[in-house]
């Protein structure tokens, strides 16, 4: 069994344990704190085959960014546990099926097989994986990259639209509605006669 | 015995079967949901890299390059939502949402 073998096992054994954990844990910030191993451990087996640039980038953004954002919202959500995990075990025989059933297939077809195909021989120690895949990306894959850009942009968008919360006593001045005013709406003169002040009867005193 | 190309996509298939194991039992808590989709996302994001590199063809890791691009938006998008549910429901209770009576 030679070293990458060992460090295959080893990833793979811990993402797999960690993915149970995501699935099982009681609390939510657990799950997530499971998740952020698991995508720890994806980027190390990533870097076993060799895609160094996606395996940096997984836990930039996913264990950075995502994973932040995921606290975030657990934390910030006061959840009724209780409420949520009644009946959790429930459907354990007919979601282990499928899942078993699931392994089973893939097994069948991936197991023993490897499509005829062998390991390439490793990239020397200069190669940079990032060069390679930027120039493909401003090449060959440009216009799924600007794509990419406005899928972006477009979610940012629907994330800040949507969680905006409008205060109905803010005190904003709409300039469109400002501008639109006109004198003649909110000022009318009444032309008042000057009149003399009534003389004061005698009976009064 | 050195570790070939099946060991990744054995490995990706068993890491999408607990994911749908957990999309099952979690049913109710719509977080743990997405976290199970992701799970998901990475089984498939490590099967398209294990044929990148036997294949020795870097489109596959392009490809990965854009599911993670849309699935960072998707989990945005979803925790969004779920923050909106909760502010209008106080709850995150899948079958709390039944305010279209389908």
């Amino acid at each position: 069994m030679d070293f990458a073998s060992v460090v295959f096992y080893f990833l793979a054994a811990i993402l797999l344990l960690s993915a149970l954990r995501v699935i099982t844990a009681k609390n939510p910030v657990h799950a997530a704190m499971a998740l952020v191993l698991a995508f720890f451990t994806a980027a190390g087996i990533w870097l076993l085959l060799e895609a160094e640039f996606l395996a940096i980038t997984l836990v930039l953004v996913y264990v950075g960014a995502v994973m932040v954002l995921f606290l975030f919202v657990v934390m910030m959500l006061d959840i009724n546990l209780e409420e949520l995990r009644r009946g959790f075990w429930d459907y354990l025989p007919f979601a282990g099926l499928v899942a078993g059933l699931m392994i089973v297939e893939m097994i069948m077809i991936l197991g023993g097989t490897n499509f005829g195909l062998t390991a390439p021989e490793p990239k020397p120690a200069d190669f940079s994986n990032t060069k390679e895949l930027g120039r493909l990306l401003y090449t060959d894959y440009v216009y799924a990259f600007e794509l990419a850009a406005v899928i972006l942009l477009v979610a940012m968008v629907a994330a800040i639209a949507l969680t905006l919360r409008r205060r109905p006593n803010r005190k904003i001045v709409d300039p469109a509605w400002q501008v639109k005013q006109k004198r003649a709406d909110r000022v009318y003169l009444v032309n008042l006669k000057s009149q003399k002040p009534e003389a004061k009867s005698e009976e009064d005193e | 015995m050195s570790i070939g190309l099946n060991h990744f996509l054995l490995l990706g298939s068993v890491l999408f079967a607990i994911s749908v194991l957990g999309i099952f039992l979690n049913r109710k808590n719509v977080i743990v949901l997405l976290m199970a989709i992701e799970l998901m996302l990475l089984a498939v994001n490590t099967n398209f890299i294990a044929f990148a590199h036997y294949l020795n063809d870097p489109a596959g890791q392009i490809f990965v390059f854009f599911i993670l691009t849309v699935a960072a938006a998707e989990s945005a998008i979803g925790l969004a939502i779920l923050v909106l549910l909760f502010r209008n429901l106080k709850s995150i209770n899948v079958e709390d949402l039944d305010e279209l009576k389908g």
